[in-house]
């Protein structure tokens, strides 16, 4: 049986089951026999037990099987083949599952055709192994548990218990998975810096990755001198910033204390419209409407304005930013009690006195927290930049230039065909390092900030 | 139970020296009547007592007479609220000088987030009653020291407010209101959600204060009616049932629904 057949056979194992327990926990209980815990208990653990195991084997299987089955077909292959090497083995394997998935091929029998036929016993076997193990295993848990609904059964005990230890497993994926993606750009980086020292990284300020990609070709060696891209990142990252916070809080503030209950409700999901509009396209916006904009503003005015300027990519990324800021601030503010409010009233305080005296300390480490979040997202914002700042690594203040940041250089190392081992490629991964880092410690010091503040007002 | 037609108040709602008159006053949440033809003054210095089961109305009047229920869009009012003679709900009164003349302390503490300082000094500073520092520091002592904090707090004057007992903060709460030299001071519930040792130190605190200020309380304990009032005014369903001598009121009330109230028929 395939997977998907065996995945639709334990979900309805799972109803079934589930129904089978509840009943049989009803039938003992209407027959006067007090039961430790509640029919739907006994129900979701015979549940429980019926799927989870079959489950985690077709997992594990689905891991093992390949592997198992290209040790198995390695050993058949011709000697002159495995002679050859990984890369010749790898090949010739491909060429057999080729062969074997496909009727037409199979004609053109050949060196491999025997393996291939192999292949193919073998598949069908354990196919049907596989869906003999499940199968049972369905049955067994489901009986095993089935049998074992007595009064004293402690049911409820048991399902809380597996739940939680779902609950666990899930939550550890999540933290596996990060810690993961951590080691490989851990791993990568430092393949990295054994080409190119840290110190050219993190304190060069040239930065041109071009590198030979065979030793006939004429090409620089490459430099990677990275610091005109941190400049371009928090020049840019400032521009979206300074029109990002004072425009959010300040909607933010309209809305929560200003405007009418129907202005507020045209005027909250209308704002986090333009949080739904894809990146690209504030991208292009970007690059054909802004940028031109400002470069004929700056000519008139005598400036010199490079077409692909920051200017043009923090604006833009500052509007695309703006319902972040607005729409969390709104939220803290809102949750501001309102006898603060009342309070500073009472005293004869203005609306605004109460606003910027009372209301926004009180929610500073939400609105902080806000803020924080959005310079994360400046920072790791790609598309507009690759868009509309252009890929230049110029070092440089000046936000008519164009500039470059450590995102989209990302991006333009690893497009197109690479090398994994070359130092352009694994730069790319140093950059990404770099990110991680930054981004990381803005959160820390963002909840440093935040629980500093209840620390005190608590 | 509904409301009483042709009702008139009984006992003694006027006086001869009135700081606040509230004449045929009505509040309207919305279509939905929450105070119905209330008239009663307030007497300069005395401390007047708002009593009545729950929901009747006590805290919607207690806030129409500094016109915090400005604050609630759907609140409507009527009638005539005139402080020394003036009616506070004129269009042309301001309501900032308003509130800074007839104050309020509320049913929670509320302290601000900010240091005890900060908390007393807010007011004299949005209403520029201080022209120095050296003047600001004289407010706040002499605030917290009327409210009987200043003792407790004068080693921590810039800790935060909110980092007080709740007793200290309702006091603080006080302080703060008394900062802003007020006329008038509302207090809806003050000690509801304090314990005995606090309760008895806020009664004596309204006791002293009733020397400088006028006072009016809502309160749903009729000891601390008797304990800091001069005159009780009952509230039913939103109409004013009786006001008289709170040891009158607690004797020999003169009607019904007041003496159902007082022995414990209901509320
Ligand atoms: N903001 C509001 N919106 C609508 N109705 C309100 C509002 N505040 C109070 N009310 C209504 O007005 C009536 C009087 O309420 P109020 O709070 O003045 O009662 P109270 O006497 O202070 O009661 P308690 O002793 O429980 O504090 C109640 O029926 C209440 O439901
Ligand atoms: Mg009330």
């Amino acid at each position: 049986m395939t997977y998907s057949t065996l995945l639709i056979a334990v979900l309805i194992a799972l109803g079934g089951a589930y129904l089978l327990g509840r009943n049989r926990a009803r039938t003992l209980s209407s027959q006067g026999i007090k039961m430790h815990s509640l029919a739907t208990h006994y129900g979701a653990l015979v549940a429980l037990w019926t799927t989870l195991p079959p489950l985690l084997i077709l997992l594990l299987w689905a891991l093992l099987e390949p592997r198992v089955i290209d040790l198995i077909l390695t050993a058949q292959l011709p000697d002159s083949i495995r002679a050859g090497g990984e890369a010749e083995i790898r090949l010739a394997l491909s060429k057999v599952y080729n062969l074997a998935n496909d009727s037409d091929l199979m004609g053109q029998q050949g060196l491999l055709g025997p393996v291939a036929e192999h292949l193919q016993a073998l598949q069908a076997r354990v196919t049907l192994l596989r869906g003999g193990v499940i199968m049972s295993l369905l049955l067994l848990g489901g009986a095993l548990t089935w049998r074992r609904i007595q009064p004293d059964l402690r049911a409820r005990s048991e399902v809380e218990g597996i739940v939680r230890i779902l609950l666990f497993a899930s939550s550890a994926i999540a933290v596996l998975t990060t810690l993961g993606i951590l080691a490989s750009v851990l791993f990568e980086s430092i393949l990295f810096f054994q080409k190119v020292p840290v110190t050219e990284f993190l304190f060069g300020t040239s930065w041109s990755p071009q590198v030979a990609l065979r030793a006939d070709q004429s090409g620089s060696s490459g430099s990677f001198g990275a610091v005109p891209l941190f400049t371009g990142t928090l020049l840019i990252s400032a521009i979206a910033m300074a029109i990002a916070v004072p425009v959010g809080l300040m909607a933010a503030i309209y809305l929560s204390e200003y405007a009418t209950p129907r202005v507020r409700q045209l005027a909250k999901p209308a704002l986090e419209v333009l949080a739904g509009i894809p990146t690209v396209v504030y991208g292009f916006f970007a690059a054909l409407t802004v940028a031109p904009v400002i470069r004929g503003l700056g000519e008139s005015m005598g400036l010199e304005v490079s077409s692909e300027s920051a200017l043009a990519a923090g604006l833009v990324m500052g509007i695309m930013i703006i319902p972040f800021v607005s729409s969390l601030s709104d939220d803290v503010i809102n949750a501001v009690p309102q006898s603060l409010r009342d309070g500073s009233y009472g005293l004869g305080a203005t609306r605004s006195e109460t606003i910027r005296q009372v209301v926004i300390p009180a929610a500073l480490p939400g609105i902080v927290g806000a803020v924080m979040l959005a310079v994360s997202r400046a920072i790791g914002e790609t598309m507009i930049v690759a868009m509309a700042a252009g890929l230049a690594a110029n070092l440089t203040a000046n936000p008519l230039d164009s500039v470059t940041t450590v995102t989209v250089q990302i991006v333009t190392l690893l497009v197109g065909d690479q090398e994994f081992d070359s130092p352009k490629t694994l730069a790319a991964f140093a950059l990404g390092l770099v990110l991680f880092v930054v981004t990381l410690a803005l959160n820390y010091v963002a909840l440093k900030i935040v629980q500093k503040y209840r620390e005190q007002y608590d | 139970m509904s409301i009483i037609e042709n009702h008139e108040t009984v006992g003694t709602p006027f006086c001869s020296n009135p700081k606040l008159s509230a004449r045929d006053v009505g509040v309207f949440y919305g279509d939905k009547q929450a105070i119905f033809d209330v008239s009663l003054d307030i007497g300069s210095n005395e401390v007047i007592a708002l009593i009545g089961p729950s929901g009747c109305g006590k805290s919607t009047f207690l806030r129409s007479l500094n016109r915090m229920n400005d604050t609630i869009d759907i609140c409507r009012v009527t009638g005539e609220i005139l402080l020394d003679g003036e009616n506070i709900y004129d269009p042309k009164v301001d309501v900032v000088p308003l509130r800074a003349t007839v104050g309020m302390v509320f049913q929670k503490p509320n302290p601000f987030p900010k240091s005890i300082y900060d908390n007393i000094s807010y007011g004299p500073r949005i209403h520029g009653l201080a022209s120095s520092r050296v003047d600001l520091d004289e407010i706040v002592e002499r605030s917290l020291q009327r409210a009987g904090l200043w003792t407790e707090v004068k080693d921590r004057l810039h800790s935060p407010g909110t980092g007080l007992s709740g007793g200290q903060q309702q006091r603080l709460c006080i302080a703060r209101t008394i900062a802003v030299e007020p006329e008038v001071i509302l207090m809806d519930e003050p000690c509801s959600a304090l314990d005995p040792i606090a309760t008895a130190k806020i009664e004596e605190l309204i006791d002293e204060l009733r020397e400088n200020y006028t006072i009016a309380i809502v309160t749903h304990s009729m000891q601390q009616a008797a304990r800091v009032s001069q005159r009780t005014a009952y509230f039913h369903l939103g109409q004013l049932i009786e006001v008289n001598n709170t040891d009158m009121v607690f004797t020999t009330p003169e009607h019904q629904l007041t003496e159902a109230y007082i022995t414990g028929r209901f509320g």
